[in-house]
């Protein structure tokens, strides 16, 4: 058994547990409105992790062409940069999915899978872990560009009048003249 | 040379904390963290109005400077609060904690924070109601719900009193018809009795109350802000306009959010309303006095809301206009339409608006004496007495954001609805529980639309984001429509981070794109100097 067969096989409950995991770093409060709510509208949050990881566990089983990855772990990453998170607890759950994933092999009572493919697998999502660093990163510092550019969109055309009364002034004939 | 400590590895992942700390709310103080609260009030902004116990004061930091007596002031002011609105009052009391609002406000729903639950924020207040105005709350204190007024009480009431935009969209929800935005309108003038105010209301306070507008403005920096706009119309259309100032005897006042003159994409709004009136042949004048339709006094007390409102009167009566219009706002009509009248009027000196157009008598308007600029523009669009080309906006795929205020405050639906569907080809509207009176707050009004608070506001405008990610993804929509100042300024950063690619503009501005005026030249470009469809080659 290849492990891409396995995450497909055991997709919902590796799912599950992952979602679970996540929702572990919110406050319980929070958590049971994430999981409870199903309507993107509603509940965009929950909505949005849970797709989001649906689609990159469908990629690392293989059901899906490559490529898609990155968007949807940036839908996810794009909300928790900004929530009341540190920037280790926005990210765990990245690395949730090996504890989910090692927990239902555990629990799988055919064969074992090869060792290899398993260690395969891990490199993979520590590779998700890289790509997602990188997000986090571009998030924040968007923030911070966001901040800049207010500022100067405020005060853009109060610039742009004073350049013009310079220029004006510039082309206005010398009362000494 | 000082000692570095390094942590050893094993330190290093058990520092690492995953998880909430799982305890009570009540035991859970607030943590004041940076981009997520507003600087504090400068003292002489407060001074200014003569708001009390004004100071310097930081929020982040531990001491903020607190007169001695400030339990007492907070609990005095709450008293006569409760003592003059039965509606607090009723509110503090009806509550039955059923949930219903819990998970309709943008702020919980994008922060997952419980405290921007409607009820559990209301909750922080009224846990101090209760010990100190209830029977069983003085008896038996936690057990009655009820507890002590300390200073992290204090802090974290201030902290999620600035963590509400009042959009109402939870009261909506409410079987009481417990209206929160109430309760943090409450909750915002028992911090102003402590001058703990925000900068980025109390400047404006003190502009408007100084010069009659937010930022500022002086009459000559005004007309040199729409002497600009003017320029830049006859550049496009060939068509130079010469609209009057404080001119008494005009038929109209018009008064419209300061931001529309400095700020875009506000001002392209501002040169729609420009060309409109012009190709209207319209008896209206602009006033540098009264040049301030936002209120930001409403955020901080009923009395300074309605010292900075009575300008608009008052300017009227010195004119000695008929009626009044008022630009595209948000928070502005929510006082205009249910303070104003009762703040300033009677305004028996005005006549119930008549469009000299079309003949229209707006007496929805007949007390106050003033009409939004959709409804004048809607009942133009119905007469068939504008000539529109909505080509020229055939490259925006739009869709239409519903202010709070206009929608929730003001039954403000239709008309921007019809004229974006008269001036443009192509509109979607979002998911219908985004919608209307359910539609997503921007996440940044009531003042909460400075820099520094960049990650509340994120979290805020996350659920009006997203809906537009969905009809972005699904229609191609480009432009994202509103009849708000604030929207027009906040939503353009929310996009930039949610949903880049779509962009902001007022309704106006699209209005004045397809509007075919008398004697213009063939337009190459569109109101931001970019190529008409079809134009590109030029």
């Amino acid at each position: 058994m290849s492990i891409e067969q396995f995450l497909s096989e055991q997709k919902d409950a590796i799912l599950k547990g992952w979602f679970d995991l996540v929702l572990d770093t919110y406050p319980p409060d929070t958590a049971s409105f994430l999981k409870k709510q199903d309507n993107p509208f509603t509940n965009p949050v929950g909505h949005t992790i849970r797709e989001g990881m649906g689609h990159i566990l469908d990629e690392l089983a293989g059901e899906t062409p490559s490529g898609q990855i990155g968007a949807f772990l940036d839908n996810i990453i794009r909300i928790r940069a900004v929530q009341d998170l540190t920037p280790e607890r926005a990210l765990s759950f990245i690395f949730s999915l090996k504890e989910v994933v090692r927990e239902a092999l555990r629990a799988e009572s055919r064969q074992p899978l090869p060792y290899d493919e398993l260690l395969a697998f891990e490199s993979r999502v520590d590779r998700l872990a890289l790509t997602s660093f990188g997000i986090f990163v571009q998030c924040r510092e968007k923030l911070y560009d966001i901040k800049a550019n207010e500022l100067r969109n405020m005060t853009f055309r109060l610039l742009q009048q004073v350049n013009n009364v310079d220029e004006d002034q510039g082309k206005k004939p010398d009362p000494a003249d | 040379m000082a000692k570095v400590t390094t942590p050893k590895p094993a330190e290093l992942v058990t520092s690492i904390d995953l998880k909430p700390s799982g305890k009570e709310w009540m035991d859970t103080p607030a943590e004041i963290k940076p981009g997520t609260f507003c600087w504090g009030a400068k003292a002489k902004n407060l001074n200014i109005v003569e708001f009390p116990n004004a100071r310097d004061w930081n929020p982040s930091e531990e001491d903020w400077k607190l007169p001695e007596n400030w339990q007492e002031i907070f609990l005095t002011g709450m008293k006569n609060l409760l003592d003059k609105y039965r509606s607090f009052k009723v509110f503090m009391d009806i509550c039955v904690r059923c949930g219903a609002c819990a998970d309709k406000c943008h702020f919980f729903i994008g922060s997952g924070d419980p405290k921007n639950m409607p009820v559990l924020r209301a909750e922080l207040l009224r846990s101090v109601y209760r010990r100190y105005f209830t029977t069983s709350g003085k008896l038996l204190g936690k057990t009655a719900g009820g507890r002590e007024l300390t200073i992290d009480v204090l802090k974290e009431l201030w902290y999620y009193f600035y963590q509400c935009t009042e959009c109402r969209r939870c009261s909506l929800f409410c079987p009481y018809g417990i209206d929160t935005a109430e309760i943090t309108l409450m909750g915002r003038e028992l911090m102003n009795l402590l001058g703990l105010n925000t900068d980025w209301i109390s400047g404006p306070v003190a502009n408007c109350y100084m010069k009659g507008n937010h930022l500022g403005l002086e009459p000559h920096a005004i007309m040199n802000s729409i002497e600009g706009m003017i320029d830049d119309i006859e550049t496009i259309t060939g068509i130079r306009i010469n609209p009057s100032f404080n001119r008494k005897g005009a038929e109209i006042l018009f008064v419209t959010p300061s931001g529309d003159l400095f700020a875009d994409p506000g001002t392209f709004t501002c040169m729609g309303y420009l060309m409109l009136f012009h190709e209207l042949g319209l008896d209206y004048t602009w006033s540098t006095y009264a040049s301030e339709g936002g209120n930001f006094g409403f955020f901080t007390s009923n009395e300074m809301a309605k010292r900075l409102n009575s300008k608009i009167y008052a300017e009227a009566k010195r004119l000695g206009v008929k009626w009044i219009i008022g630009g595209e706002c948000g928070h502005m009509w929510r006082v205009l339409t249910q303070y104003m009248d009762t703040w300033n009027g009677p305004a028996d000196f005005l006549e119930v608006p008549v469009s000299p157009i079309t003949g229209t008598r707006f007496d929805t308007s007949r007390s106050t004496k003033m009409i939004h600029i959709t409804e004048f523009t809607a009942d133009l669009i119905k007469n068939g007495k504008l000539k529109l080309d909505p080509s020229r906006n055939d490259d925006l795929i739009v869709t239409y954001h519903d202010s709070c205020n206009t929608s929730r405050g003001m039954g403000l639906l239709e008309e921007p609805r019809y004229i974006i569907e008269n001036v443009c080809n192509h509109f979607h509207e979002m998911p219908e529980n985004t919608i209307r009176e359910q539609t997503f707050c921007c996440g940044s009004g009531t003042g909460l639309n400075a820099s520094e608070n960049m990650e509340l506001r994120m979290r805020g405008g996350f659920p009006r984001a997203n809906a537009v990610k969905f009809v972005k993804d699904r229609h191609g929509v480009n432009m994202l429509a509103n009849i708000c100042a604030i929207d027009r300024a906040t939503l353009s950063a929310s996009m930039d981070y949610w949903v880049p690619g779509v962009r902001v503009t007022g309704v106006h501005e699209m209005v004045a794109n397809a509007l075919v005026m008398k004697g213009e030249k063939e337009r190459e470009t569109n109101l931001r100097g970019e190529p008409l469809p079809g134009k590109e080659g030029n």
